[in-house]
Formats: structure tokens, sequence, C-alpha cells
């Protein structure tokens, strides 16, 4: 139970980034800190003690793998968490280059 | 397992690094130590699949952060002015949600089966079928390609999405009179 | 950048090319497939940007390239769908002969949709550095 444990620290971690922190760069580390700690979470849970990757390397093996399902659903989400991460940085850019600044308290005043 | 453990606890040392420090460059660096413990930590758990998407990944990651950091500053400006009560107020509420929150995840972990032991109902399944109706070697394309080919259709929409949504905000002002 | 790291780029970004390509190619036999390889794919080309800089015409050329290879990609793994719902019984049905296994034409359609997907995947996150890397802005006061 330790292991998952320490996945929660780290979203927790990242939950914190995205509430209290008020520069934008600093959010978009807390949604990356989100991603890792799902993902990291997927993978200690389809772990299987003395088990082998779920690759066949010969015909007659014995089927002692790791569950291939959770892996199949994170593969997906890491090449999509660095498209999202992209987005963010580019709501980030266009922000600062209105602005002058990455601190949401500054933003508040939209018209002008 | 034991270098499990002691990369959780550098993964979360860095990330607690990475949310606190002054130097946005750092804070960069710092989260591109997270990524790499964290592809090692797959290595570890016997997913050499998503160790290679993950390192490569990472160094986009801390490539693209890298270059809108040198695009416009490197120093967050946030830290310098004095802490007032609405910021007080704003990290009492997370203490408080972050302890109920671990809370409740210790007792919903307690349900889940014990670290090492899953159970593996759809998954034995999967992998005598893969194998012999399939016949695909790698388990995990036979997963995300075959049985579960929809799902992969649906992140290729998201992904198209992003991709689509990066290009609209950062074209070029001015290009339709 | 400077001379030193312009030609050891030329030198390797053939090989990471290749190395993607064999990534997903062999995606249902080794660790792998279309999201690995095409990330690496797209590593490839960043490091070339990254090394030689990304001028205006280029720039324009990467953009028309990289969104009509993105289209490409998802289209034909829709298609690669829809020919199993014709040619079979459902969508995502593997309608092509499976062939002996540990061999490179196996499987039936997973290499195909390894492609598309490759393709699809190298050229988004292309288009994405493309666009934050050469994107002018105006950043003075």
């Amino acid at each position: 139970m330790l292991p998952y444990l320490g996945c929660i620290i780290l979203f927790l971690i990242g939950i914190y980034a995205i509430l209290t922190k008020r520069n934008l760069i600093k959010i978009a580390i807390g949604f990356c800190l989100l991603e890792y700690s799902v993902n990291l979470f997927f993978a200690f849970i389809g772990y299987k003690k003395d088990a082998l990757a779920p690759i066949y390397a010969n015909l007659s093996q014995a089927r002692n793998f790791v569950d291939p399902i959770p892996q199949a659903l994170v593969l997906t989400a890491i090449v999509i968490g660095l498209g999202t991460t992209a987005l963010l940085l580019s709501v980030a850019l266009r922000i600062y280059e209105k602005y002058k600044t990455f601190d949401i308290k500054e933003i508040k005043r939209l018209k002008e | 397992m034991i270098e499990l453990y002691i990369l959780l606890i550098i993964s979360i040392g860095a990330g607690i690094v990475a949310v606190e420090i002054k130097d946005l460059l750092a804070s960069a660096i710092s989260l591109g130590i997270v990524g790499f413990s964290v592809a090692i930590m797959f290595i570890l758990t016997q997913a050499p699949d998503l160790a290679i998407v993950q390192i490569v990944v990472e160094v986009l990651t801390v490539v693209i952060f890298v270059g809108v950091i040198l695009k416009t500053t490197h120093i967050d400006t946030t830290l310098e002015d004095k802490l007032n009560v609405r910021d007080y107020l704003t990290k009492g509420i997370f203490a408080l949600f972050g302890i109920f929150f671990l809370l409740f995840s210790i007792l919903a972990l307690k349900e889940l089966p014990q670290f090492g032991m899953p159970i593996m109902k759809i998954a034995s399944h999967y992998l005598v079928k893969g194998f012999e109706e399939i016949r695909a070697a790698n388990q995990v394309a036979a997963v995300i390609l075959d049985f579960r080919g929809y799902d992969t259709l649906g992140e290729a929409t998201v992904l198209f999405t992003s991709v689509i949504g990066v290009l609209t905000i950062l074209r070029k002002i001015g290009k339709i009179k | 950048m400077t001379i030193i790291v312009k030609t050891i780029t030329k030198i390797l970004v053939g090989l990471i090319f290749l190395y993607g390509i064999y990534i997903i190619t062999h995606g249902h036999l080794t660790p792998g497939g279309g999201f690995a390889g095409g990330v690496i794919i797209s590593a490839s080309f960043i490091l070339l940007i990254l090394a030689f800089g990304s001028e205006e015409i280029k720039e324009k050329i990467g953009y028309i390239y990289s969104s009509i290879f993105e289209s490409i990609g998802g289209l034909s793994f829709l298609l690669i769908a829809l020919f199993g719902l014709i040619l079979g019984s459902y969508f995502f049905y593997n309608f092509l002969p499976k062939g002996k296994v540990f061999m490179l034409f196996s499987s039936g359609i997973i290499p195909l949709c390894n492609i598309a997907i490759g393709i699809k995947v190298s050229a988004g996150l292309f288009a994405i550095f493309l666009a934050i890397a050469a994107t002018r802005f105006i950043m003075k006061e």
C-alpha cells in the first residue's frame, strides 16, 4: 500500500500548486505533476510480483505477465498530456504578451 | 523493491522543489527530474512501452517549458511580496482538504488488492486470445489496437483537438483582414 | 548554434529518424508502437529546428506539410476501422490474415494502425513545437 500512498502525495503536491500558486508556469507544472501521479498509479495497479513485461519472447512461454490493460490505457494518456501541456503554455504565452506578467492577480483587469 | 521507494521519495522531493523554487528554469528542470524518475519506475514495474514513451515525452516537455521561459521571464515575481490574509486562508483551506483527502484515500486504498497481486480476470482472457487469435507478440499493442480500438480513436481525436487549439491560439494576428 | 552542434546534428538526425521508423514498424513484436515512434520522429525534426533555427519560408512549408500529414494519419486510421465494418462484421474488425507469430507481417491490422498513428502523432507534435518556437511575440514594454 505504501507505493499507492506515494502517488497520492504527488497528486496532492500538484493540487497544491494549482490552488495556491499565482504564477501561470507554476500552475502548468502542477498539471504535469497530476498527470505523472495518475499514470504512475495505473502502472502500480497492474504490477504483479515476479512477473515479466507482457511481451512474448518464444512460443512455449509460461503466461506469468503483469496486467497489460492499465499499461494500454496509460500509453495514450502520456502523449495526450504533452498536447494539453502545450495548449496551457500557449495560452500563458499569449497572456504574457498582453499583460507582461505571469501573475494571475494582475490579469484581473480584462478591459483596457 | 527498495529502489521503488527511493525513486518515489526523490520524485516527491523534486516535485516540492519544482513548486516552491523562485527561479522558473530550475523549476522546469525539477519537473524533468520527476518525469525521469517516473520513467525508471515504469521500468521497475515491468512496463517498457510506457518507459520509452515517458522518456521521449519528458524531454519534449522540458524543451517546451524552457522555450517558453526563455521567451518571457525566468523569475517568479509572485513569491516576492508578503503573504496577506487571503494567502493564509487558501493555504489553510488546502491543508484541511489535503488531510481529508489523505484520510479518505487511505480508507479507499485498503479496499484495493494488495500491491503486487492484481486481479487479472479480463487480462488473463486477453493474454490468451491476443497470442493465439490475433498473434501479436506485444500484448499491449494487441490491447490498444484490437480489443480497445475505440479508446485509441478517442485519444487520437483529443490529440488532434489540442493541436488545433495550439495552432489557433498562436496563429499570427492580422492574417485575416 | 555553433558549427559543432550543426555537424553532429547532421550525423544524428538520420539515425534518430530510422530508430523511430523501426519502433513503429515493430510495434507488435517489441516494446514501442505508433505513439512512441511518432514522438521519436517528431523529436528528430525538433532537433533540426533547434540546431538550424526556423526561417520564415521553412516555417510556412512546415505548417502546410504537418497539417497535411496529421490529417492523412487520422483519416487513414479511421478508414482502416471502417474497412473492418465493410468487409467484416463490426468497427475495428481485424479483417486481414493473421500470419505467423513473431513475423513482421503478422497480427492483421495492428501494423497498419501503428503506421497511421505514428504519422499522426509525429506531425501533430511537430506542428505544436513549430507554433511555439517560431511565433514572434512582442515582449517589450
